[in-house]
Order: structure tokens, then C-alpha cells, then sequence
């Protein structure tokens, strides 16, 4: 609804965004396609030269290439399912009428809004350390041997402390979709003689499709790249049990300087991504036109 | 109407509501009491949870050896500076978006979505080179533009919805009225889109303020923000809990605050306005 | 002045033809009405006007000026909206201001022009507060306010009570014709109520799927519909439709007869029918009658009559108000 005036003031508004977002994209993508192909290292200048597909075939015979894919689709999916169920859970839980609503709100949520740095070394030093940190102390007091956790379950570890980062964010998305379910639809089905337990499947459950869609979908875009929480924790050790593909391609291009070979892992981390995300874009998509 | 409420009920929900809130809190909550040990009473065992020795020693510490001062405002130039860059490119973008769309807009709007589907890590290299060519490696200049193309999809969904709210017979009134298209912009959708532009504003200086992909890789010293700062101290000064929880402290407690102002904006900006 | 001429006005969006091409004068200071079911282009059509859309193909003019491709701001004319579309963020004063501010109005002359048309629609005490603190009839006054003050050639009404209840409907569309007695200027209001185009109009522009059905007085479209659609669409309750036998009888493929001009008793009559449902207003009573071999008609007799549920009554239509439609729909004379 509009004229060819505003038409054309709209069309010359968007273009510093399209184009920027346009030249964001294509520049560093056609680079890494280009450097995907070379020998270059940054150790040995003036070695660089075409190869091909070595770069790809070296990258995806590694055996780290596999376990990387592995470690990566389990910290998702492992995060994914926490923070989804956790997060219902405290849905229900926050939506109940307690004293101090308010505070607990703001105490679930805090966790968000901590630097992944932090969250990780926080985790890592003061709880999870196996000599003093609190959980070492809890085992010893209840006459246990304390747990190792990131030597014995490094990447069970990462899982707990990136889950704890995102339990609120689903919470709070799960929250909000909660509260806005009409009051007189969970009434009507009452007088229909469905129990809590009917209600909150037949109800409730649908009614939070879409907000579990969203957090499914926005949760995957970041934690497809974790990256600080692995740094500062295991350096992706031991061996590769705690290397993502972030963290891979990370240690192939700015740890070994192999330019080449970290550029080849740049494409096939964006084709994954690529795959990731049609199958994403086509679930919000559907739930924007709704 | 409201059912009245068992009170019984009401308590048994309050203690565990309670319950579980100190517990995920209490990370935070430990970091910060942490912060006011001896490094000694740190590592105490049993641990002392609050009847210990109160001191400030961690903080002055932390503040000289690292430098704290010049981290945060490492933070609060590239976090500020990326957003408000985001915001006037994205604010005619998502007022096009919003009061003229056309048959394409949607797939505007899902393609610069998608931008954010790019792993980071796909093109680390070439922006390492390109960077490191152009002389921004580890400069204020060079994050800022970074972070600016990474959250300016945000941005602008963010406005976009906002502005969708904004009754396009409004804008036309003002047309009616005679404004022109500044006047428009200037003395109608601006006020009425201020509370909206406050809260990108907000949300995306948390967002920007916590990344740690380009944060880490593209700073050493001179660049780097709270979130380098904090990553320096992955070891062995990790094992100082005491200094570790002040420098902790003071990297989240600014950001964390602002967040628990801004959560209620946190859900729709984060959700693309699907969820409200 | 406020003459407004349309000459083969088009409107199309992508391959829809929303307004296949209309030809209407509207005169200075005659209050026309567009009315016609919801998606009829009735609110295009005055947004065309209003310049909000851009035209497909035709001429606009207005005061004989060729406005065609003029910025809305540029026509002269003032707009009230089905929302108001009140500034949310000034006050009512400063709302009643802004097309002022905006023509550069010094200050004095802006307080002076607002005062007054606060004076005439009763907001002189609600001035300084914002419209969210204002009911619905205050509000819409606030955006009749902002339209007087232009001092426009005609103004533009979009539907503009279909927001308010129904006591305050009545009492708004009291005082809009009051300011158009007043004012004396060209006023065109877009409606979906047939009561409103009924009661407000000089001249009253019946729409369907874009076309003019038909333009007329009040009382000319009651009494000559120039086809079925406009005798079904005017008049309440609605027009009573014959097809078959009767009709033929009439020499025509369907005859109209309004409820007003139908005869109800309950010893003789031409139809003999059973009474359905009767609804008893008062003033009125309406009788649903199955009338064997023709249908359902409704009648209208006085209040006092008392018919009920399955009473057998007789119906006899005043040959004199009988409309005869061919096949097409078409009105015969």
C-alpha cells in the first residue's frame, strides 16, 4: 500500500544495509572458497600454490574432522534437549502464583547475561575442579572420591556449563508463551473434564509449538559455534574428545597457521551450516506467515 | 477472573520456585561472595559462605595487574559504538521494511537472517588476512565494524517489529497533514518509536558486550575487551579463585544489570518478534 | 471550493483489478456517500482521492485541477481515519496543531485556529491531555478537530464510527452532519452501514467489486434501485425477493417488495402463510412468514399487532411498490 514516491524514498533507505550485508557476506565467503584451494600456510610465505581437493580430502580423512562432527551434533542436540525440557519445567514453575515472583524471574534469568568466558572459568575453577572446587569438597564430605569432570567427561562438562547459559533464555521464551495462552481456553477444557495432566498435553503443549520452534532455531545458530567456553575449558582435549568444528577449524588456521586447510573446514562448516539452516529457515518461516 | 489461591499451595510453590531460583543463581552468587576472600578462604574446605574474612584486596589486584579499567572501556567503546553504527544503517532499512513493503520484503528479511547462519568460524581466515592487511588486528575500529555486520540482522528484525506495530494509518495521517517525509520520520515515527529503539538499543549492547568468537580471535592487547580479559585468566591465575571472581565480578555486573532491566525485551528481540 | 471529478479512475493491484474504472462528480459542498459490502473498493477509492494510493490509470481533479500525480499533502483535503490515527505521543492540542505546524502557521494564529475548533467540538477541556486518556467519541472528535483546521476543499471520512458503540454511533453521525450544515464544505464518507449513507447523505454512491451500482439520493435509490443488488443493499431490513410463478405473473423474472409495503391480516389476504418468528421492537413488529410456493418474507406491521409462532396469517403486497428485476438483476420500468 503505497505510492511510487515512497516506493523509491524505501528502496534507496534499505540499500546501506543490503549492500553491506551483501559485501559481509561474499567478500570472506569467495576468500575462503579461494584460499580452500591453495597450499598456504602462514609459516612458510611464498609456498602458495594451487592443489585442488587436497585440502578437502586432508580435512574430511581426519580422523578429528569426524570426531569434530560428532562432538559437535551432541553439544547441540545435548543443549538442545536440557534446555527445552529444564525449560518447561521452570515454565510451569515460574507461571504458578508464589511469593517473589519477580526476583526469582530475575535470579533464573542472570545466567544469560554472563560472558561465556566467564560462565566457563567460573565452572571450571570453582565447582568442577577436582581438587578445590565445590564439588570436590561435596564428594569428600559425603565420603566420596571426587569426579574429574573434565578429564573423565570433558565434553559432558562443556554440555552442563553452555546448558546453564541457555536454560534461561528458554525459560523466559517459554514463559512468555505460556502467559500469553487464554486463561478461558484452559477453563473451557476443564469444564470439558480434562485433567492437568490432558490440559497440559493437549492445551499447553501445543499452544508452546512455536516458542519451542523459536528457541530450537535461534539455540542452534549460536551453539553451532561454541567456541569460548571449549578455549577457555579444554582446549578441545583431551585428544579431540571436546573439539567442535569451530574449535577445529580454530586450531587449524590460527594455531597451526595452515591457512589452506582451515579455509577448507571454513567451507564444509558452512555447507553443515548451510544444511542446518534450510531445514531451520523453513520452520520459522512458516510460523512468521502464521 | 483470578481463582482464589490455596495459600497453602501458594507457600509449597514459593519454596520451590525458591529452591530452584537460588540454585541456578548461585554460581553468580558464589563468584561475587568469592570476590571478597583471601585467596586463602577461597579454597576453604568446608567452604565459608559468608562468615569469612571481608576484603577489597582482590579488586585493587586485579585492577593493577590487569588492568581492568582499560578492558571495560575496550568494552563499553566496541559494544556502544557497534550498536549505535547498527542502529542508523538499520532505521531507514526497517522503516522501509515496515511501512512500504513490497512483494520481496520477506525475502529481504529472511536472507539477512540467514547472514547470521554463517558460521563465524567459515570465514575466520579470510577476515583474519584482511584485517591483518589492513592494519585493524587488535584495534577498537576493527571490532566495531565486526560486530556491527554481525547484529545488524538483529537490528533491524528488531526494529522491524517494533515499527509493524505502528499503525500505518498514522504515517498517512501525518502525509494528510501535510509533513513531509522528514517531517514524518522526525516528529511522528521517532517519538512513537522510541521505547523500541531503546530496547535494541539495549539488547544488542548485551549481545555485543558478551560475543567471544571475534572478541578472542582479532584482539591481543591494546583491542581487547572484558571478555579477553577474563579468557587471560583461563590459567594458571584461574587457580587464584579469589582474584578470579573479582575480575569475574566486574566483567558481568555492569551488563548484567542492564539485562535485568531489559528482559521483557530480551524475548521479543531475540525471538524476531514471534514470541511476545 | 471543493468540486472533486474522477475520469475513468483504475486501481490494480498486481493482476487484481480492485477498481475496474469509475467515472463519478462529486459537487462542491455535497456530502457523499460511498457505501457498498466490505471489499467493495470503497475505502481505495477514497484513498485514491486522498492521494494515499498512487491511481492505475484516469484523471482526478480537484476544482477542475488535474491532481493525479500530487502528494497527498499538496490536494487541500483533510482526512479522518477508521482509527483516528491520533498522534499517541502529543497532546490533543498539539494533534489539532500539527497540520498547522506543519503549513508553517506562526504560533498565535495556531493557538487561536485550535482554540476555536476545540470550542465548536466541545475538547476545550481536554486540550492538554494525550489521546490515550480520551474515550472513543473524544478521540474521534480530536481527529475531526485536525481536519477543520486545515480548513480543507473537502474532507475524507473512512469509516469513521465503526469504532464506536452504538448509542455514541448515533450521536457522532449527529454532529457530523450538524458540521457539514455549518461548514457548508464537500464532505466524502466511506461506509459499509446503510443507515449511516441513508441518513447523512445528498447523494449516496452504491459500490460493488469496484463498479458504481448506482448515484442518487437517499430516497431515489429507495425508491427506483436501479437493480436487485442495489434494492437488496438499501432499506432495512432488506427488500423480500420473488422468483417463479409470482414473479411471471408480474411479467418480470423477479419482483422485490420491501417489509414496510407488505400487508399482514389474519382473515384474508393474496398469500397465505405461517408465522415463523415474530420479533416484537415496540414501535414495530417484524414477522417472518413461510409463505408455501415463494418462501420466507418478512413484514413489517405496527407494534400493536400480536402474532405468534406458527399462526397462519395473510399477506397482500402493494401492487404500486412492487420491483420488477429481469434476469441480469436489472430494475424494469
Amino acid at each position: 500500500m503505497a505510492t511510487k514516491h515512497s516506493r523509491a524514498a524505501a528502496r534507496l533507505m534499505i540499500s546501506p544495509a543490503v549492500l553491506l550485508l551483501l559485501g559481509w557476506m561474499i567478500v570472506p565467503l569467495a576468500m575462503t572458497l579461494y584460499f580452500s584451494f591453495q597450499r598456504y600456510n602462514l609459516l612458510m610465505p611464498g609456498m602458495e600454490e594451487w592443489i585442488g581437493l587436497a585440502n578437502y580430502q586432508y580435512f574430511l580423512t581426519d580422523p578429528a574432522f569426524f570426531d569434530a562432527l560428532i562432538n559437535t551434533l551432541l553439544l547441540v542436540g545435548g543443549v538442545l534437549v536440557i534446555t527445552i525440557i529444564g525449560g518447561i519445567f521452570l515454565a510451569l514453575l515460574l507461571d504458578q502464583p508464589f511469593f517473589g515472583q519477580g526476583v526469582v524471574r530475575i535470579l533464573v534469568i542472570a545466567p544469560f547475561f554472563v560472558m561465556p568466558t566467564v560462565s566457563s572459568l567460573v565452572w571450571k575453577n570453582m565447582f568442577l575442579n577436582p581438587v578445590n572446587g565445590l564439588f570436590a569438597h561435596a564428594a569428600k564430605a559425603l565420603g566420596l572420591q571426587p569426579y574429574d569432570f573434565f578429564a573423565q567427561a570433558p565434553l559432558a562438562s562443556i554440555i552442563g556449563i553452555v546448558s546453564w547459559q541457555w536454560l534461561p533464555f528458554a525459560t523466559l521464551i517459554l514463559l512468555t508463551a505460556l502467559q500469553s495462552l487464554d486463561q478461558e481456553q484452559l477453563e473451557a477444557a476443564e469444564m470439558d473434564g480434562a485433567g492437568p495432566l490432558s490440559r497440559f498435553f493437549y492445551i499447553m503443549v501445543p499452544h508452546l509449538a512455536r516458542a519451542i520452534t523459536v528457541v530450537i532455531l535461534i539455540q542452534t545458530i549460536f551453539l553451532l559455534s561454541v567456541f569460548a567456553e571449549i578455549l577457555v575449558t579444554t582446549n578441545g582435549g583431551p585428544g579431540t574428545s571436546s573439539t567442535n568444528l569451530t574449535y577445529l577449524i580454530y586450531a587449524q588456521s590460527l594455531l597451526q597457521f595452515d591457512v589452506g586447510g582451515g579455509s577448507a573446514g571454513g567451507v564444509v562448516a558452512i555447507v553443515l551450516a548451510n544444511i542446518v539452516a534450510i531445514f531451520l529457515m523453513r520452520m520459522i518461516g512458516k510460523n512468521l506467515e502464521a | 477472573m483470578a481463582r482464589q489461591v490455596k495459600t497453602s499451595r501458594k507457600i509449597a510453590f514459593t519454596v520451590i520456585a525458591w529452591g530452584v531460583g537460588l540454585a541456578i543463581f548461585f554460581p553468580i552468587l558464589w563468584t561475587f561472595l568469592t570476590s571478597f576472600k583471601t585467596e586463602a578462604d577461597a579454597i576453604a574446605d568446608p567452604p565459608l559462605f559468608l562468615n569469612f574474612h571481608w576484603t577489597l584486596e582482590n579488586y585493587t589486584a586485579v585492577q593493577e595487574r590487569s588492568d581492568y579499567f582499560s578492558h571495560f572501556m575496550n568494552s563499553v567503546i566496541i559494544s556502544v559504538g557497534s550498536t549505535l553504527a547498527g542502529l542508523v544503517i538499520a532505521v531507514p532499512a526497517a522503516w522501509a521494511m515496515a511501512f512500504v513493503p513490497g512483494k520481496r520484503t520477506k525475502d529481504v528479511l529472511m536472507w539477512m537472517l540467514s547472514t547470521k547462519m554463517l558460521p563465524p568460524v567459515g570465514v575466520l581466515v579470510p577476515l583474519y588476512l584482511l584485517f591483518r592487511d589492513a592494519g585493524l588486528l587488535d584495534t577498537r575500529i576493527g571490532l566495531v565494524i565486526v560486530l556491527t555486520l554481525i547484529n545488524l540482522p538483529i537490528i533491524i528484525w528488531m526494529l522491524y517489529t517494533y515499527f509493524r506495530e505502528i499503525p500505518g494509518e498514522i504515517l498517512e495521517a501525518a502525509r494528510m497533514d501535510g509533513a513531509s517525509l522528514k517531517a514524518e520520520i522526525l516528529y511522528v515515527l521517532t517519538p512513537m518509536a522510541v521505547p523500541g529503539i531503546a530496547s535494541t538499543l539495549l539488547l544488542n549492547i548485551i549481545l555485543a558486550w558478551n560475543e567471544a568468537f571475534w572478541t578472542l580471535n582479532l584482539t591481543a592487547a591494546n583491542a581487547a575487551p572484558l571478555t579477553a580479559f577474563i579468557a587471560s585468566y583461563s590459567s594458571p591465575e584461574g587457580l587464584f579463585y579469589a582474584k578470579l571472581s573479582a575480575a569475574s565480578t566486574m566483567a558481568i555486573a555492569p551488563i548484567l544489570i542492564m539485562g535485568w532491566f531489559s528482559q521483557k525485551q530480551l524475548v521479543r528481540g531475540l525471538t524476531f518478534g514471534a514470541v511476545k | 471550493m471543493g468540486s472533486i471529478t474522477l475520469e475513468k479512475v483504475q486501481k490494480i493491484y498486481g493482476n487484481v483489478e480492485v477498481i475496474p474504472g469509475i467515472d463519478l462528480t462529486i459537487n462542491d459542498g455535497e456530502f457523499v456517500v460511498f457505501v457498498g459490502p466490505s471489499g467493495c473498493g470503497k475505502s481505495t477509492l477514497l484513498r485514491l482521492i486522498a492521494g494515499l494510493e498512487d491511481v492505475s490509470g484516469g484523471t482526478l481533479k480537484i476544482d477542475g485541477r488535474d491532481v493525479t500525480d500530487i502528494a497527498p499533502a499538496k490536494r487541500g483535503l483533510a482526512m479522518v481515519f477508521q482509527s483516528y490515527a491520533l498522534y499517541p505521543h502529543m497532546s490533543v492540542r498539539k494533534n489539532i496543531a500539527f497540520p498547522l505546524k506543519m503549513a508553517g502557521v506562526d504560533k498565535a494564529e495556531q493557538d487561536r485556529k485550535v482554540e476555536a475548533a476545540a470550542k465548536v467540538l466541545n475538547l476545550t477541556p481536554y486540550l492538554d491531555r494525550r489521546p490515550g486518556q480520551l474515550s472513543g467519541g473524544q478521540r474521534q472528535r480530536v481527529a475531526i478537530g485536525r481536519a477543520i483546521v486545515r480548513e480543507p476543499s473537502a474532507f475524507l471520512f473512512d469509516e469513521p464510527l465503526s469504532n464506536l458503540d452504538a448509542a455514541l454511533r448515533v450521536n457522532m453521525r449527529l454532529e457530523i452532519s450538524e458540521l457539514h450544515q455549518s461548514l457548508k464544505t464537500t464532505m466524502i464518507y466511506v461506509t459499509h452501514d446503510q443507515v449511516e449513507a441513508m441518513t447523512m447523505a445528498d447523494k449516496i454512491v452504491v459500490l460493488q467489486a469496484g463498479n458504481v451500482e448506482q448515484v442518487g439520493s437517499p430516497l431515489e435509490l429507495y425508491r427506483t434501485p436501479r437493480n436487485r443488488f442495489v434494492a437488496g443493499f438499501i432499506g432495512s431490513p432488506k427488500m423480500n425477493f420473488v422468483e417463479g410463478e409470482e414473479a411471471a405473473r408480474h411479467g418480470a423474472y423477479a419482483i422485490g417488495v420491501r417489509p414496510e409495503h407488505l400487508a399482514l391480516s389474519k382473515e384474508s389476504g393474496q398469500w397465505k402463510g405461517t408465522v415463523g418468528v415474530s420479533e416484537h421492537l415496540g414501535s414495530d413488529t417484524f414477522c417472518y412468514v413461510h409463505v408455501d410456493g415463494i418462501g420466507t418474507l418478512n413484514v413489517r406491521t405496527s407494534g400493536e399487532v400480536s402474532v405468534h409462532h406458527g399462526d397462519t396469517v395473510y399477506l397482500t403486497p402493494s401492487e404500486a411498490n412492487i420491483h420488477r428485476f429481469d434476469k441480469d438483476g436489472m430494475a424494469l420500468r
